[in-house]
């Protein structure tokens, strides 16, 4: 059995440095392609105000992406470091998609970047908007395959356990790829970051237009986003992902630990909008339901049921007893008696072996658990729930929030009155951290809704980390805690710093900030210098 | 195309070599560059020149070694798990330094103070003698097996400690991998950097070129005689289902030099690494760096190779108990796995080769203080 504080000190060190790199990866997913649609009017229009827009915009997204890569690389050390037992048990499928990421995805977007920041002056216009749309469409990609890698840690398709290897196996690279709850998360986590980068952009550019200054450049900015953002809201919502709840045990679960679903109900479902959910009691306590709403979302249908928790606890005794003869036939194969009958034994139970590996958090041969240690792992099978409850319609609320900011931003930007909807523009202000709110939630609630899983229905996480020591633990996520923290604050520095300069950073000699420096220089020397400044830099 | 699966587990022994070596002559230079940016660059302009020879390519250069890590992952699982966990704080010291490179390359020149701007000097400085230097000593730890076993689930139990990593020998082995890399750094800048940059480079590719020859003659001779190396007595068919309980391997004095013996052609390897070294100074001294950098990765090529023929079979040879080792025909994925593998590599490995290409060709000059000047705020 391993260290039961070690394996809570893994979770959060994981869970930590994940959420943290997920602070910059939507911006980049977003900000990559609101960049191609700035430099693509600039080069249609040679307007050189779009491919300021797109250098400002670029600025921002350089200081973003810095840590976007530097956290990613956490990441995959991490997988090794802290979940040995996972990449050994789960590597020939998992890290599969991680290094086609890698080879497809990753080298093209890196290998680009270095040319859009500094290859303006070596490139022609179209290469450079060529450089510009691979590197966003390589992270866009890099997206594809890392949720692939999760998606199937959510619904494990395309593979089988062998008793020989003592590991998962691929059977069918397509099944993986095409596994639908990956392709469902992949439009849902992607559209998120496009409605992110909007907000970003929309954000900035209302302080801007609030400020007066830098108009032109600001409505811009903020044309386009608002025209993006929109789109992209629309996707996260319409296609969110409800519709992966419809396949693997591990959906249904987290679907009902989500709704706080206690008790199967009679299609249709009502819909708990508020309540107290209690995994003690097994209920919500002062629930508030709308009849019939949870259905229909959910199974699209009048007459599915939608499995409530104690009903699924039910069905995961039966699995996780199963799971025992399961793991007690893999020790006679793995030990000398590797006959047909107690293969073909072995076969009959495979499929709940890793409910049979629920039981090692309380005794090294889950074969001889007792009455009392099954009725702890039929416990620990579903999640906390009210967690999960609640971050779910903080999610919700952040998403319809910005639908609605959307839908009246683009009506006014329509109209061309925006500038002066200043209560408008500063509710974009103060709501620039609310896609990201989103974005945090929506990804406890998908990883937090896998519990007690590290793979779905098969490897549970309390098996799954390596053999450290708490105190190994405790010096790395001390250290990461404090190397994250300071990173942090230097990012936010530099991003509040650019974003107020705004486009003067630019030192084209156009924008606000140095007009006012070459208004009040020409005043005290009483020539006439600002027609000089248009001509400081052409570049 | 069906392959053998003895073939392909030894096809992926070369495209993980292949994947370590285009780090470390790409990205390694990288780290070179980064080693020796507080000495040669005396000047705030003069060390943003010697950052901006890299700008453009050192995050491209990165992904050989994300991805290097990734295809163990995926190839390799058990090595993966094994080795990331047992060397757990080397490879987060590994991980922390590489964190001052992204940052410090965006960050460092977006503000004028000269204190920021010389802490992120040094934390360049670090993100690439650290990583540089842990990379070296696990592989010399590899050489002297590494204290660990494996359970009858597979799981696998470090029993070293981390000070236990540096053994001298894997030390001398860590001065190799950051000398070799600092003068690949330094023969990059005596081609891209302007005067007296490139002077200055140009001394440190010869000193540099000196110590490693110098350092990889002492670990080879070590090597030889004072380090034991593992055999494989008995184990099943090469193609089999792979599973590293079922071998049986031993200690022996001279197996770290058996390949040599059986295939002598493979003593070219380490007559490449001292090759390639000797002519790089050489070539570095007659102000031809261009095929200076041809003759350091070719020399980082025959060096990083010899690690790896000596150990053959083996990647991850068990001091502790010998018939937990992970070898090239136990530890690797399934046969569709590698297969899938396979034919990703063989599709995207030209293509990033091509545009990696394509992308120095463009950047390609000699960078001048008075371009750094010229271009003050888009340059790093």
């Amino acid at each position: 059995m391993l260290d039961s504080t070690m394996i809570e000190l893994s979770r959060w060190q994981f869970a930590m440095t994940a959420m943290y790199h997920f602070l910059f990866v939507p911006l980049t997913l977003g900000l990559a392609w609101i960049l191609v649609i700035m430099e693509s009017v600039y080069v249609m229009t040679g307007r050189e105000i779009y491919r300021d827009m797109t250098k400002f915009w670029g600025k921002l997204f350089g200081i973003n992406f810095a840590l976007g890569v530097t956290t990613g690389l956490t990441m995959e050390f991490q997988f090794g470091t802290n979940w040995a037992y996972y990449s050994h048990y789960v590597g020939d499928v998992f890290g599969a998609p991680l290094a086609i990421e890698g080879l497809m995805a990753f080298f093209l977007e890196s290998t680009f970047i270095g040319l859009f920041f500094l290859g303006w002056e070596r490139l022609s216009k179209r290469q450079h908007l060529t450089v510009t749309f691979l590197m966003a469409l390589a992270s866009n990609l890099s997206a594809l395959w890392i949720l692939v890698a999760n998606g199937w840690m959510q619904n494990p398709v395309g593979a089988e356990f062998s008793y020989e290897t003592m590991r998962m196996e691929m059977t069918n690279f397509m099944d993986v790829v095409l596994n639908p709850v990956a392709q469902v998360k992949f439009v849902h986590t992607v559209a998120a970051g496009y409605v992110t980068a909007s907000m970003f952009v929309l954000g900035i550019s209302s302080w801007y237009m609030l400020k007066g200054r830098d108009l032109a450049f600001a409505k811009r900015s903020f044309s386009v986003a608002i025209g993006f953002g929109l789109a992209g809201i629309l996707s996260v919502i319409l296609l969110g992902d409800e519709s992966g709840y419809e396949v693997g045990d591990v959906q249904k679960v987290k679907l009902a630990a989500i709704e706080a679903e206690w008790h199967s109900e009679p299609a249709p479902a009502g819909f708990t909008i508020i309540g107290f959910p209690s995994n003690e009691d097994e209920e919500t306590h002062g629930a508030v339901k709308i009849p019939w709403l949870l259905g229909l979302i959910a199974t699209r249908s009048l007459d599915t049921q939608v499995k409530g928790l104690k009903d699924l606890m039910v069905d995961h005794e039966i699995r996780i007893r199963s799971g025992m003869i399961a793991y007690e036939y893999l020790q006679r194969l793995r030990g000398n008696q590797d006959t047909p009958e107690n293969r073909a034994v072995f076969e009959d139970h495979k499929d709940d072996l890793g409910y049979g590996l629920l039981l090692k958090r309380y005794i090294d041969d889950p074969s001889q658990a007792t009455e009392e240690q099954i009725r702890m792992a039929v416990k620990d099978s579903i999640p906390e729930v009210a967690p999960l409850f609640w971050s779910f319609r903080v999610m919700v609320a952040a998403g319809f929030w910005m639908l609605a900011l959307m839908l009246l931003g683009f009506y006014f930007n329509a109209k061309r009155v925006i500038q002066e909807k200043r209560w408008l523009l500063r509710l974009f202000l103060w709501s620039i951290p609310v896609p990201w709110i989103a974005a945090e939630t929506g990804w406890f609630v998908a990883e937090f809704g896998r519990q007690p899983w590290a793979i779905g229905e098969v490897l549970p996480t309390s098996i799954a980390a390596s053999s450290l020591a708490p105190s190994d633990l405790i010096i790395s996520l001390s250290a990461f805690i404090l190397f994250y923290t300071v990173l942090l604050i230097i990012e936010m520095y530099l991003m509040f710093k650019f974003g107020r300069q705004g486009p003067s950073s630019l030192h084209t000699g156009r924008y606000h900030h140095e007009e006012a420096a070459t208004a009040s220089r020409s005043t005290t020397a009483g020539g006439p210098a600002p027609a000089l400044a248009p001509q400081k830099r052409q570049d | 195309m069906i392959i053998d699966y003895e073939v392909l587990k030894f096809i992926w022994w070369v495209l993980v070599g292949v994947l370590l070596i285009g780090f470390a002559v790409t990205d390694g230079m990288d780290m070179g560059v980064g080693a020796l940016l507080p000495f040669l660059g005396k000047t705030d302009d003069e060390r943003r020149v010697i950052i901006n020879t890299i700008g453009p390519h050192w995050d491209g250069n990165q992904v050989w070694l994300i991805t290097a890590g990734g295809a163990i992952f995926a190839a390799w699982p058990l090595v993966y798990a094994t080795a990331f966990s047992g060397f757990y704080f080397a490879m987060l010291l590994a991980l922390f330094a590489l964190f001052f490179r992204p940052v410090g390359f965006d960050y460092r020149s977006k503000i004028a103070d000269p204190r920021w701007r010389s802490a992120w000097d040094w934390g360049l400085f670090i993100g690439g003698v650290v990583p540089a230097l842990v990379f070296g000593v696990a592989f010399g730890n590899l050489l002297l097996g590494v204290p660990f076993h494996l359970d009858d689930m597979l799981r696998s139990f470090y029993t070293g400690s981390f000070f236990g990593l540096f053994h001298p020998f894997a030390l001398l082995a860590g001065v190799l991998s950051v000398a070799m890399l600092t003068m690949h750094g330094a023969v990059w800048l005596q081609i891209r950097a302007a005067e007296p940059i490139a002077s200055r480079a140009k001394a440190a590719a010869r000193i540099f070129a000196l110590i490693s020859m110098a350092v990889f003659a002492l670990a080879g001779i070590w090597l030889i005689i004072g380090i034991d190396g593992f055999k494989v007595v008995s184990m099943p068919a090469l193609d089999a289902t792979p599973n590293p309980l079922t071998k049986e391997v031993v200690a022996d004095s001279w197996a770290w030099l058996a390949n040599y013996g059986t295939h002598p052609w493979t003593l070219l390897f380490p007559v490449l690494g001292f090759a390639g070294l000797w002519a790089t100074m050489k070539l570095a001294a007659a102000d031809r760096p261009g095929w200076g950098l041809v003759s350091g990765s070719l020399a980082i090529t025959g060096i990083i190779v010899t690690a790896g023929v000596s150990l053959f079979p083996f990647i991850l040879p068990s001091r502790t108990d010998p018939n937990s080792s992970l070898i090239v025909w136990d530890a690797v994925s399934s046969h569709l796995t590698l297969t899938v593998m396979f034919w990703a590599a063989v599709i995207f490995i030209p293509l990033i080769l091509a545009y990696t290409t394509w992308t120095y060709t463009k950047m390609w000059r000699r960078v001048t203080v008075e371009e750094i000047r010229e271009q003050e705020h888009l340059a790093y």
